[in-house]
């Protein structure tokens, strides 16, 4: 025990002799959190848009002016026919058209229902899926007002239309992305980092020459990686709580438990890399391309996984990244427990184990 | 009684042969030099010694434990240092010593009587990092983190390259120290001259010891006769001596030239030869081979 | 007859904060000259060796290096000397070939002289077998004896050895002096630092450094006398160990 508290001092030295590295692991996950929070929720204001009113009657130029007047969109061109939509779209000017169908106010007072359709241009699917959602809302709040003025139930029904990209999923949930992807670069580039540093300076060498045994080694470099990536989730978490209101309907402790699950993976990963590396440097690659790259592209972070080819959706059944991502986001947005993620949890943690077993009958006890 | 055994130890990595059927002895308490050149197999030997390769061939056992099946207990009682300097750049000396005190279940306090020495002269500067240490120093302190754990036998591996002559110097008078103490060393280095201050050496050259013995009689089994000559122009010296005897070996050696052969040579014909050709100032005696010598005239013999 | 100077150092002065790494330099190296640069660790030789090649300019002084002065032609120097060290030398996964074409091309020889003289180099030094093998596969004393002839392949006035002998076998160590016998009958300077005491005896002149300062400078011979030595080494020691008393 004295040695791998021993062995632990030594690396808390290390980590903290290195102010700058140590500066940017603190530092990235809150400046990727609010990169990422303020790249997808740009505010909206007076973006460009066009209305096509088939009816131009009282109803139609009262909703026409409340949304002009909301302040988040300005008119930029009055459109008469379909066909001017597209040209509009194609010459980039407007985000979005509304259209009323003909005889609306008719139509409503009659039918007690009305359509409006609003069309964006999805080639910007973030900002297609904002303005659609402002639209609808100061729709939805003058459809409520109507009726409690009127007796009468009327229903003015949005019909959204995406163009270019019609499925529109998972925009918002960058947080559980985020946590897996600075769960996994820390953990197991700056585990394989630390343990190809040694050999590269010799002091493996002296190492591997003493009576400490490989457990020892393994366990007291990662522990410390193991502190800070757990600072790290938190620090996420928090900064998305505070700063975007991302909540965390679940129980926070469950939550906190799969990450250090998750961590424990990426650890083992990391000393697996290791364990194939001789450099420093071949190590960064490896853990950049091997690891990073999957977990951006292939978890569902960015991209679902549903619209992928078939061969990369099963390439994505064995990216860790790809279950932790899910428990999270079901953590956090849909208030799950452990009776709806357990196969999840299972999953991980046979990987996690995988992973250890392998790196740890890797790992040499003399010099190649 | 033989401490540290080594029979007929050999290693490739791929075609490259890099120790060839190794077999020597050393006793408990002696200083043990292994000379030669880079490329010469002692860092591989030393490898195999401290069990972090693993031999094609051949078995060893240091303190009666064998390498290969005991190779827990060597870690526990064998010292090592590097041909690389190897500790921890960003740590002070210091947490060097301690880390490397407690890898071994041991503290700086339990063993500080054997190490005082060495520590005191780089103890004012322990809150030093270690990569701001001059070269002297960081050798003083790779020793004394060897030596932390109170080693039975202590494996060093050029600890002196690169370092000037008077820490050499300072280095050698350590080691002395620590024999005397009873701990058994066995040292490797490129410097011949270093070759005196050793009990036994072997001197080794492309993975093959070519001879094992004291340096007193490594001297005396030096066959050849050997003259020291030296004149006004030394560089064509070395060309003149070159032609007159094909059957010679001719070096420079300092400020004279080192001329030995197996046959008896005729100082006043060379003489005479020299002066024939130019020479001037000429002086020819008889030399006293160091280390240096017979190792060229040892590498000759086995080519 | 006044002997024609390759380098001039005048009053040498180095620091890097509030460190003097040289104090006072001041010594002159004749043309074609050996001239050896000793000194312990840390005694300020490859500080002065790196500001004579150009690559770091000195606190104070003057210093004049092939006939350029070190303040303001530094590029003119580079174009003038060569250098080699025991840690920088050849790249290892380059053929002996194309690490001669590399660095002849550095120095701006044309194509057609470098092949000739490519040629005539790995004929000279035996590696004809091997002229297109890696630099990794062959033995530790070619490389240093081919590092060498890189390093005054482009006729420089003045070449620098940086421990260039560093681990070489004894043989291997006698043939690099022969070429640097041959370098310097061709009339190439050549300043030279070591660790072998014996090496300094192959110098014309030497030049011992003890913290920052030089403590002698003159042949072996006359050093030798100087101090009452037997050799080098016993004056090396002598110096040395003086300065650490103090």
């Amino acid at each position: 025990m004295k040695k791998f508290i021993g062995f632990v001092k030594k690396e808390y030295y290390h980590i903290i002799r290195d102010p700058r590295t140590l500066f940017v692991l603190i530092a990235m996950p809150i400046a990727q959190i609010l990169l990422f929070g303020y790249v997808i929720t740009n505010e909206i204001k007076n973006a460009s848009i066009g209305i096509l009113d088939h009816s131009k009657d009282e109803i139609t130029k009262q909703i026409s002016s409340k949304i002009l007047s909301s302040g988040y969109f300005k008119l930029d061109a009055s459109i008469n026919s379909e066909q001017e939509i597209h040209e509009a779209f194609r010459k980039g000017k407007i985000k979005e058209v509304i259209v009323f169908e003909p005889h609306f106010a008719e139509k409503l007072k009659k039918e007690g229902t009305a359509k409006i359709q609003i069309i964006a241009d999805a080639s910007d699917p973030n900002m297609a899926n904002l303005l659609t959602n402002y639209t609808e809302a100061i729709i939805r709040n003058y459809s409520i007002a109507i009726t409690t003025q009127n007796t009468q139930i009327s229903l003015i029904t949005p019909e959204v239309r995406m163009l270019y990209n019609p499925e529109l999923k998972g925009a918002y949930m960058f947080v559980p992305g985020i946590i897996a992807m600075l769960l996994m670069l820390i953990s197991a580039l700056m585990t394989s980092i630390s343990i190809t540093r040694e050999k590269e300076l010799g002091t493996m060498e002296v190492l591997l020459a003493s009576p400490l045994n490989p457990f020892t080694v393994i366990t007291g470099k990662v522990t410390p990686y193991l502190l800070l990536s757990f600072i790290n989730a938190c620090l996420i978490l928090l900064t998305g709580y505070f700063v975007f209101n991302v909540p965390v309907n679940g129980s926070i402790i469950l939550l906190l438990a799969e990450c250090l699950l998750f961590i424990f993976m990426a650890l083992s990963l990391g000393i697996l890399i290791s364990t194939a590396t001789k450099t420093q440097q071949a190590a960064m690659l490896i853990s950049l391309v091997v690891l990073m790259l999957p977990t951006i592209l292939l978890s569902g972070f960015i991209f679902p996984v549903e619209n992928m080819p078939l061969p990369l959706q099963y390439l994505c059944k064995i990216m860790p990244p790809k279950y932790f991502i899910n428990i999270v986001r079901t953590i956090m947005l849909k208030g799950g427990n452990l009776a709806t993620l357990w196969s999840d949890t299972l999953i991980l943690f046979g990987m996690s184990i995988f992973f250890l077993m392998v790196s740890m009958r890797k790992y040499k006890i003399r010099l190649e | 009684m033989n401490f540290v055994e080594i029979n007929n130890i050999s290693k490739s990595y791929g075609t490259h042969k890099a120790l060839l059927e190794t077999s020597f002895s050393v006793k408990k308490g002696e200083l043990f030099g292994v000379i030669g050149p880079d490329g010469a197999g002692k860092t591989t030997l030393f490898r195999i010694l401290t069990t972090l390769l693993l031999a094609d061939s051949g078995s060893a056992n240091m303190a009666g434990f064998d390498i290969l099946k005991d190779y827990k207990k060597i870690r526990q009682i064998v010292g090592y240092m590097p041909g690389k300097f190897s500790l921890y750049q960003d740590l002070t000396i210091e947490e060097n010593l301690a880390f490397f005190a407690t890898i071994f279940g041991t503290t700086i306090k339990e063993n500080y009587e054997l190490i005082k020495d060495i520590y005191i002269q780089i103890e004012p500067f322990k809150d030093r990092p270690a990569g701001k240490l001059s070269g002297g120093m960081k050798q003083k302190l790779a020793l004394s983190c060897a030596l932390i754990h109170k080693p039975e036998i202590l494996i060093l591996d050029e600890p002196t390259t690169g370092v000037d002559a008077v820490s050499r110097t300072e280095f050698w008078d350590l080691l002395r120290r620590f024999k005397e103490m009873g701990i058994t060393i066995i040292v490797s280095t490129p410097y011949m001259d270093e070759a005196s201050l050793c009990d036994r050496v072997a001197l080794m050259q492309e993975g093959k010891i070519m001879q094992i013995d004291t340096p007193a009689n490594i001297v005396k089994n030096y066959k050849p006769e050997l003259l020291a000559i030296k004149s006004n122009n030394m560089h064509d010296l070395l060309v003149k001596l070159r032609e007159y005897n094909l059957n010679s070996q001719v070096y420079l050696f300092g400020q004279t030239i080192h001329f030995s052969s197996n046959q008896t040579i005729n100082q006043s014909d060379l003489n005479n030869y020299l002066k024939n050709n130019g020479h001037t100032n000429v002086e020819i005696s008889t030399s006293i081979p160091t280390i240096e010598d017979c190792f060229l005239w040892l590498m000759k013999q086995h080519n | 007859m006044e002997k024609e100077k390759a380098i001039t150092v005048k009053n040498l002065v180095k620091k890097f904060g509030s460190f003097v790494a040289n104090d006072n330099l001041t010594f002159d190296v004749y043309k074609g000259e050996i001239f050896g640069f000793l000194g312990a660790n840390g005694a300020g030789k490859t500080t002065a060796l790196k500001i004579l090649c150009g690559l770091s300019s000195p606190t104070s002084g003057e210093i004049n290096v092939a006939g350029f002065d070190v303040y303001s032609e530094t590029n003119k120097i580079k174009n003038n000397i060569g250098y080699m060290s025991q840690k920088f030398s050849l790249y290892e996964d380059l053929t002996v070939y194309e690490n001669i074409r590399f660095y002849g091309g550095i120095y701006g020889l044309k194509l057609k002289d470098i092949r000739k003289r490519a040629d005539e180099l790995i004929q000279k030094l035996g590696l004809t077998n091997v002229r297109n093998e890696l630099l990794s596969s062959i033995p530790l004393g070619w490389k240093q004896k081919l590092a060498f002839s890189v390093a005054i392949f482009h006729h420089p006035k003045i070449v620098f050895l940086d421990e260039p002998t560093g681990g070489v076998d004894p043989v291997t160590r006698r043939e690099f002096w022969d070429m640097i016998y041959d370098a310097a009958g061709e009339g190439i300077t050549i300043m030279v630092t070591t660790h072998y005491m014996d090496e300094a005896e192959y110098c014309n002149r030497v030049c011992i450094m003890v913290d920052g300062r030089i403590e002698a400078i003159g042949t072996p011979s006359e050093l030798i006398k100087n101090q009452n030595a037997e050799n080098m080494n016993d004056v090396f020691l002598q110096l040395a160990r003086k300065a650490k008393q103090q």
